[in-house]
């Protein structure tokens, strides 16, 4: 999988590379990419989007997420330290893994995105038996 | 008083701790301590504080974390915020990339004034963390009125 580089969470954060249609500042979540027999498993630390504004796409072989997060203090507030930012999370990969698309699951809890590629049978490693003769 | 930073933990967790505290002593108002553990270099978790005039309030990202594997303790004008992220255990995987931390953290900070102990809340919701600290009576901002004689 190779990654599109895009802002970090904390400190001097740059802005997304990808294009984007809305405006605004994106943070780069922490990824884990793990992969078993089955599927490839994407998990992401997204924290204060809710479940109902995440978008994942998956097109030729391209992976998008984008998690929506509302303002959590106005620009009013004083802030005393001031070590992260808050805004959406945007990240994108290609995933030259063989994936089934139509199976494609995702959840969301703790603020932890967990998404499930599922292989294609094909590409699922098969223990061939040998005939002896 | 609470179990210190780095109590139990190896000895250079101990020392970064002390000598940040000391650095904390010395350094007038809010002053990030120490922060340890396997989340690389930069402290974990990551701390806004805020203010307004009758509380103090501390937010932090803590993804994968639920209640109960966070502990707060406050004492005076120290902030302590510990605990451990932990690991799949799944077998048969193979990592491709690994940039979310696991093991144990913690994060001492020095609050600009002294905040009730006792009336602290923590909120945890979508892996934000949020503390309201209400500042202890006497360091409340008072509105004096003037009396024009």
């Amino acid at each position: 999988m190779v990654d599109s580089a895009v802002a970090k969470k904390t400190a001097e954060a740059e802005v997304a590379q990808a294009e984007r249609t809305r405006s605004g500042r994106a943070y780069r979540p922490n990824v884990d990419i793990i992969e078993n027999k089955e599927e490839l498993l994407v998990v992401a630390d997204m924290p204060g989007v809710s479940s109902s504004s995440i978008d994942v796409k998956f097109e030729n072989g391209s992976l998008e997420i984008h998690g929506r997060v509302p303002v959590r203090q106005t620009p009013e507030t004083r802030y005393l330290l001031r070590e992260y930012g808050v805004g959406d999370f945007y990240r994108s990969f290609q995933v030259s893994e063989a994936i089934d698309a139509s199976r494609i699951t995702a959840e969301y809890a703790d603020g932890v995105l967990t998404l499930h590629l599922p292989k294609i049978e094909a590409v699922k490693p098969r223990k061939i038996a040998i005939k002896m003769l | 008083m609470f179990a210190r930073l780095g109590e139990g933990g190896n000895p250079i967790q101990q020392l970064r701790g002390e000598v940040d505290r000391l650095l904390g002593d010395w350094v007038e108002g809010l002053a990030p301590l120490v922060g340890s553990g396997l989340f690389g270099s930069s402290a974990f978790p990551a701390l806004n504080v805020w203010e307004d005039e009758g509380n103090l309030y501390a937010e932090a990202e803590t993804p994968g974390l639920k209640m109960e594997d966070i502990e707060i303790l406050v004492s005076g004008r120290e902030l302590t915020v510990k605990g451990q992220r932990r690991e799949g255990d799944g077998t048969d995987e193979v990592y491709h990339r690994r940039e979310r931390g696991t093991g144990p953290f913690s994060r001492v900070i020095r609050l600009p004034v002294d905040v009730d102990s006792g009336r602290v809340e923590a909120t945890l919701a979508s892996g934000v963390l949020t503390l309201k600290l209400p500042k202890a009576e006497a360091a409340r901002l008072r509105k004096i009125q003037v009396k024009c004689l």
